[in-house]
């Protein structure tokens, strides 16, 4: 046993090191005199369940503001009209950089928002001024694929923080100072963490990255008030287990995938929280034949008890890397005459899918893609299964291309609904393709499970990449498209009362806002780096403001270079490096 | 509840180990098995229970990049204590290595840190037909025969080269690696 036992080694040095420490007078450091708590973080008052259920118009207290993920502010202060005179009000760096992605959340006028790096800060919401910050940087040697947050929870008087090192830590809301911190999972191992806790039900709910170095992926609810785990559920399940039928009888669910990249959304009504889970660990479906339940896949949890109720596998056998990153929105909608209590997912592979939740199972009501997508020939129009071009399917030994990319039509960037407008805001890429072949690959804790080699193409004839589409989701139809002939789009997507739609994604450095019944272009600025932060809208003393994070890297940065190297000195890499960024109206 | 090694090393600045071990250095320092490379070291094969020294013909050409922990000639310590410490080799023409590179170089053998200077990966592919070295995760490409320069991909440097030799007949760490190993700082 060579590559062994590190921690077990470091632990020893490390108590040998406390033993010193304390034969050597540590009498001689008095504590520090607790920092003052400022006024704004004296008055604040706890954030309730019910607050969290039916937040006030100004408020947005969870990362899409609103459990449904529709990423929508009800505030029509600033609207096309007026937006021309929107102007920062503050801007706050960072001092990290990596991709940017959180939202800022605001209450009672402290926002608070995570970065790169196991940073959270609290900064007065209208003035900018910093009123604590957290900082835990990872272990040098820490697994981390993709360095980003994307964003806290709040419930009471506490923030809620997934580490990149696979902790869920609890910080006191009026001084940042660690409560509790509890690891969820090995990081030695390969799990670590992206998301944003959720809150639902008095509990707090994570899930886990790691997909590329064979974990086994779950979604986990803790105390709040303890850290204690309440249950775990896992999304690939053990032999034995509902699912385990469409797995092969061997080893492979051990290492499996199934990684849980974002938060969840959930329905208070009937207690189910919505999860996207990864795709299946090592990429190639070929080594674990089978459906592979429930990775590529929406799953519907009982808070209460951690089951799954539900589920929708948008991708069988994946073997393409399309994680079904994102979980689905939760809207209602028309269809032939009937409300459709819905589920709305832009997913990865391309597809646009309607889908219908219950108290339990999802049902399939219409699948279409979005963007060029030559893997699935046909949905089955009862169950929405797709019908795959085998000769599409990469496997071990066999090279194959296909479109979209492994990216996906949409990554990780959430979409955002208006239910004035009636439309669905997509942060799309069009005319990317790749090739993947798969290797073989055994499994190492901790070291890559892909199994895979890919490379990068430009569709032939492509006039542009990146999209903001908007679909009208009671007819189901495309109503406009903005194109971007010379950036994909990586930005997460704001929709507000004022009819606007707000984003950034690209590589000119550009925040917009857009008509959002239109789609024109009403107003731009350029920060300091890609803007591919989460925008959320609130507001402080009668006053609407739009925040945002700047801060370019990971996936954007890969796909930038990647393009580079398909059109030499056409995408050069975009400045990087984090801000907060703060608008409102001229007064 | 659990926190692992983390709080410990925080309570441990707490009491003022800060002083003389920063966090992140702490367990590089005291650990053998997570100190770097270093001169004189052997290595072996990651993966190699029996931790047999690496030799030169061990290494071939044309093959994809053999993965290797340095290990302690005195103790047999195997430096797998970080992950930042695995280590690539290959063997390549020397004639078609740059001369920084061809120095470094041991028969041929070239070494450099597996881990990708972009987020962390490991560079674990190897195209033979362009004789370049590949990172799956987010695309990076390097070039070892001109001391793992980017030659495409978001990586924001070259990957740290490690300095060999050949010792009685056995692949030896020349030299520390040439640079700070592991990924884009934050």
């Amino acid at each position: 046993m060579l590559e062994t036992p590190r921690l077990i080694a470091s632990l020893s040095a490390i108590l040998a090191a406390l033993a010193m420490a304390a034969g050597s007078g540590s009498a001689q450091q008095p504590p520090a005199p607790p920092v003052p708590v400022p006024p704004i973080l004296q008055r604040y008052t706890p954030v309730t369940a019910e607050r969290l259920r039916a937040p006030e118009d100004g408020d947005w207290l969870m990362i899409r503001r609103t459990y449904n993920g529709w990423g929508y502010s009800p505030v029509n202060q600033i609207t096309p009209a007026n937006v021309g005179r929107l102007r920062p009000v503050w801007v706050f760096s960072t001092g990290v950089t990596s991709g940017h992605e959180a939202p800022p959340l605001v209450h009672d006028g402290v926002l608070f928002v995570s970065t790169p790096g196991n940073q959270v800060l609290a900064i007065e919401a209208a003035t900018g001024r910093p009123l604590w910050r957290y900082s835990d940087p990872p272990l040098e040697d820490v697994i981390a694929l993709h360095r980003t947050s994307r964003g806290v929870a709040l419930l009471g008087d506490k923030v809620y923080f997934a580490s990149a090192d696979a902790r869920l830590v609890a910080l006191d809301v009026r001084t940042g100072k660690e409560i509790w911190a509890t690891r969820i999972g090995d990081n030695a191992s390969g799990y670590y963490m992206t998301l944003a806790p959720l809150v639902a039900q008095g509990k707090v709910l994570v899930g886990a990255s790691g997909g590329e170095l064979g974990i086994r992926g779950f979604v986990a609810a803790f105390d709040p008030d303890t850290g204690s785990e309440l249950w775990r559920t896992f999304t690939v399940p053990a032999p034995g287990e509902p699912g385990s039928e469409t797995w092969p009888r061997g080893d492979q669910w051990k290492t499996g995938g199934g990684s849980v990249w974002i938060t969840g959304n959930y329905d208070p009504e009937t207690n189910l929280a919505y999860w996207g889970t990864g795709n299946g660990g090592p990429w190639m479906g070929d080594r674990r034949p089978g459906d592979n339940l429930y990775t590529a896949s929406t799953i519907a949890i009982d808070v209460a008890t951690g089951r799954i109720k539900g589920h929708f596998q948008y991708t069988p056998n994946e073997s393409w890397d399309w994680d079904e990153v994102s979980p689905p929105i939760l809207v209602d909608y028309e269809r032939n005459g009937r409300t459709v209590k819905g589920l709305i997912d832009v997913a990865r592979n391309g597809y646009l899918w309607f889908l219908e939740r219950s108290d339990g199972p999802i049902r399939f009501v219409e699948g279409k893609p979005y963007v060029k997508q030559n893997v699935f020939r046909r949905l089955d129009p009862k169950t929405g299964r797709p019908e795959i071009d085998p000769a599409r399917k990469p496997g071990t030994g066999t090279k194959a291309a296909f479109c979209p990319s492994l990216w996906g039509g949409k990554n990780w960037p959430p979409i955002a609904f208006n239910p004035t407008t009636r439309m669905i805001y997509i942060p799309a890429n069009e005319n990317l393709c790749s090739e993947i072949e798969g290797r073989e690959v055994n499994y190492v804790p901790g070291r890559s499970f892909t199994g895979g080699i890919s490379t990068f193409q430009v569709a032939p004839g492509a006039d542009h990449i990146g999209e903001v589409q908007a679909w009208n989701v009671d007819t189901g139809e495309r109503v406009w498209t903005h194109t971007f002939e010379k950036s994909p789009t990586w930005g997460p997507m704001l929709t507000t009362g004022g009819g606007l739609v707000f984003t950034g994604g690209t590589n000119d450095r550009m925040f917009r806002a857009f008509d959002a019944t239109t789609g024109k272009v009403l107003w731009e600025v350029a920060t300091n780096s890609g803007v591919i932060g989460q925008p959320s809208s609130f507001v402080v003393d009668g006053r609407q403001y739009i925040a945002v994070q700047a801060g370019w890297g990971v996936d954007s940065r890969g796909m930038q270079a990647r393009l580079d190297a398909v059109s030499p000195g056409e995408f050069p890499p975009v400045p990087e490096g984090g801000a907060i960024w703060v608008f409102a109206l001229d007064r | 509840m659990s926190i692992g090694r983390r709080r410990l090393l925080k309570d441990g600045v707490c009491l003022g180990v800060g002083l003389t071990l920063s966090p992140a250095l702490a367990p590089g320092q005291a650990d053998p098995a997570a100190l770097r490379p270093q001169q004189d070291d052997l290595l072996v094969r990651s993966g190699d229970a029996g931790a047999t020294p690496l030799i030169p013909d061990d290494i071939k050409r044309a093959e994809t990049q053999t993965l290797a922990w340095a290990m302690d000639p005195k103790d047999g310590t195997v430096r797998s204590g970080s992950r930042l410490n695995l280590v690539l080799l290959l063997r390549l023409d020397p004639a078609r290595l740059s001369p920084d590179t061809r120095s470094r170089s041991a028969d041929g053998i070239v070494g450099y840190t597996a881990i990708c200077t972009h987020t962390g990966c490991e560079v674990e592919e190897w195209r033979a037909e362009e004789e370049l070295l590949y990172c799956g995760c987010h695309g990076s490409m390097f070039d070892p025969k001109d001391g793992a320069r980017v030659v495409d991909g978001p990586a924001p440097r070259m990957l740290p080269a490690l300095p060999l030799k050949v010792v009685d007949g056995r692949l030896v760490v020349a030299d520390a690696f040439t640079a700070r190993v592991g990924f884009q700082a934050v």
